[in-house]
């Protein structure tokens, strides 16, 4: 059973095999085109798997939204080193839920993502990093992987094509900041889950020191159908610079939320009002978080946009993960402020001092705000400290904590006002 | 320390899939499946984790410090985790926590007299769009109301 209806609006790509039958067992994908891109990119040469990727304008569904082929071509395929392919299935970015579904509904499309990319970048060996609460995932995952050994999809002679290659889940235990490739390198190396210094990136000196591809499960799952189907053709679904289809998390004030597979530059009030069924009780919207928690904070009049990578930059935003947060005018945005900060403290491995305290002072003020304790130079504080964060850590954690922040800071003023202590007067 | 035997495999397995001499790897997998068998991550088990992946205790113990899921003390047989990041907060995560407290009558990573139940506020789960979410040990519940997490308890109080 799905956990939301489909919607008719739908562009159904990588999330078609949803709501099939035992759509996560073998049988079922090899039914419908399994496993036949793999053998087509065993046919190629591994450059040409590289080009196809770079020509389908595929960029990375974990949040940095980073051209996919170009970063396969990073990894020295010739290097006499072993190379190895990690899964990010850490999905953790408040808002998104996608990755999930990749896995509890088709987990041989990824699995099948990653051996095409092992052959792009000669890699033998592949973990799947699965954020400990997806414990039935990695159930899930682990079936599906035995099921692909035993019928010689994985292994030695992967499909009688001559190629080696091991795939194995690892669980990890609870930490957002493993969802940040060199944290998570860091965690699946059994530490604890601290960002590297970059470069080297870690195409060049990833998990134990070997060159490393590391892409989002949804990524990997796009992989597939861009080799069945041409590079060309995918980067027609969506728009130039941002290829393909994207699974959209859309949850808070809206009628259906749920989540669902849109083109690339979708428009973003469409998505709301007829993909989601509009906001509840005929409420106006207030604001949207269109990626995830780290995302700049959209008012409703910036929201009359298609949804790529550029328009998002142009407003001053980002597409991140793919989760988007819609608010009605109920909102209390100093209160969604505070829940976002409360996050990042507690995420923040503390490794950056601007992070670390940072995100712990402006919790402490947004704290104050909300229980009524609120100066009025406390408004600008935020920004001011919020800003004094940005750039000045390794990962993209403190940046991810400011943005927000900064962004209702200097979009919704007025509703600090109601939290601001009453200015004493004398008498 | 001994485990059963699914969990032996288990490990045995885990102790095999990194590259050689990189036994670490399976530091945090391997504490967070012995934990849910021995119910909390005890000194022992520190110390058995850290014989098996060739490390010394204190790179144990680090690991275990950082991972907001590893825990030193025992959690209740039913570990109910309440989302109340930014989705779960829009539909009503924190009414709901609110209410999951009242109902248990204990509060933040505290658990009932008795040991069944434990009551922790976590961070996002990946449930945005189904929220609010609840998680108990590892099943996801969506959609939860106040009266669905009522039901929920008193099935699970029902079973003893």
């Amino acid at each position: 059973m799905l956990y939301n209806e489909p919607s008719p609006l739908e562009t159904r790509v990588v999330s078609k095999r949803f709501g099939m039958l035992n759509s996560a067992s073998l049988d079922t994908y090899l039914a419908t085109d399994g496993y036949q891109a793999f053998r087509k990119a065993r046919e190629m040469k591994p450059e040409q798997i590289v080009e196809e990727v770079k020509t389908s304008a595929l960029r990375g569904r974990g949040g940095a939204g980073f051209p996919t082929g170009l970063k396969w071509s990073f990894v020295p395929r010739t290097s006499p080193h072993p190379k190895y392919i990690i899964v990010n299935a850490d999905e953790s970015e408040p808002g998104t839920c996608k990755d999930r579904l990749l896995m509890e509904y088709d987990p041989h499309q990824m699995i099948e993502g990653i051996l095409i990319a092992a052959l792009a970048v000669d890699a033998h060996a592949g973990y799947i990093y699965i954020r400990g609460e997806y414990r039935y995932l990695i159930e899930i995952v682990d079936r599906a992987i035995a099921e692909a050994y035993a019928k010689g999809y994985l292994g030695k002679n992967v499909a009688g094509t001559g190629f080696d290659f091991d795939l194995y889940t690892h669980s990890g235990a609870g930490a957002y900041e493993c969802g940040e490739e060199t944290a998570l390198l860091d965690s699946i190396e059994g530490k604890r889950g601290i960002p590297r210094m970059k470069p080297p990136f870690p195409a060049v000196a990833g998990a134990w020191g070997f060159p490393t591809l590391l892409n989002n499960v949804e990524t990997f799952s796009a992989v597939p159908e861009i080799i069945r189907s041409g590079g060309a053709a995918f980067a027609a679904l969506g728009v130039p610079k941002a290829g393909g289809t994207r699974l959209v998390c859309i949850s808070g004030h809206v009628n259906r939320p749920g989540v669902y597979e849109l083109p690339l530059g979708y428009p973003m009030l469409k998505s709301i009002y007829e993909v989601a069924g509009g906001i509840p009780g005929g409420r106006k919207l207030k604001a949207v978080i269109p990626g995830g928690s780290s995302c700049p904070i959209l008012k409703a009049s910036e929201c009359d946009i298609p949804m790529d990578y550029d328009t998002l930059a142009k407003v001053g935003s980002m597409l991140g993960s793919g989760g988007m947060v819609v608010m009605d005018e109920t909102t209390d945005m100093v209160r969604l402020g505070l829940r976002i900060m409360r996050f990042y403290a507690h995420e923040s491995c503390g490794w950056c001092i601007p992070c670390r305290e940072g995100t712990t002072w402006l919790k402490k003020i947004l704290t104050r705000m909300v229980e009524g304790h609120g100066q009025r130079e406390d408004v600008a504080l935020l920004g001011e400290l919020s800003k004094n964060m940005l750039g000045r850590t390794f990962c993209a954690l403190g940046d991810a904590a400011a943005l927000p922040t900064i962004s209702i800071v200097e979009k919704f003023a007025e509703d600090f006002e109601k939290h601001l202590k009453p200015e004493m007067v004398m008498v | 320390m001994t485990f059963s035997p699914q969990l032996e495999e288990r490990f045995a397995k885990m102790l095999s899939i990194y590259p050689p001499g990189r036994e670490r790897s399976a530091v945090i997998p391997m504490l967070i499946y012995a934990q849910d068998e021995v119910g909390a991550v005890t000194r022992e088990l520190v110390e058995e984790v850290a014989r098996r992946c060739k490390v010394t205790p204190l790179q144990v113990d680090e690991v275990v410090g950082y991972y907001s899921m590893l825990h030193r003390k025992p959690s209740g047989k039913y570990h109910v985790q309440v989302c109340t990041n930014i989705s779960c907060l829009l539909t009503g995560g924190e009414e709901l926590y609110e209410h999951a407290k009242k109902k248990l009558g204990i509060g933040h990573k505290e658990v009932t007299p008795d040991g069944q139940f434990s009551l922790e506020e976590v961070e996002c789960m990946g449930a945005c769009s189904w929220a609010p979410a609840v998680e108990i040990n590892y099943d996801f519940h969506h959609f939860v109301t106040p009266e669905k997490l009522d039901q929920l308890i008193e099935g699970l109080r029902s079973k003893h």
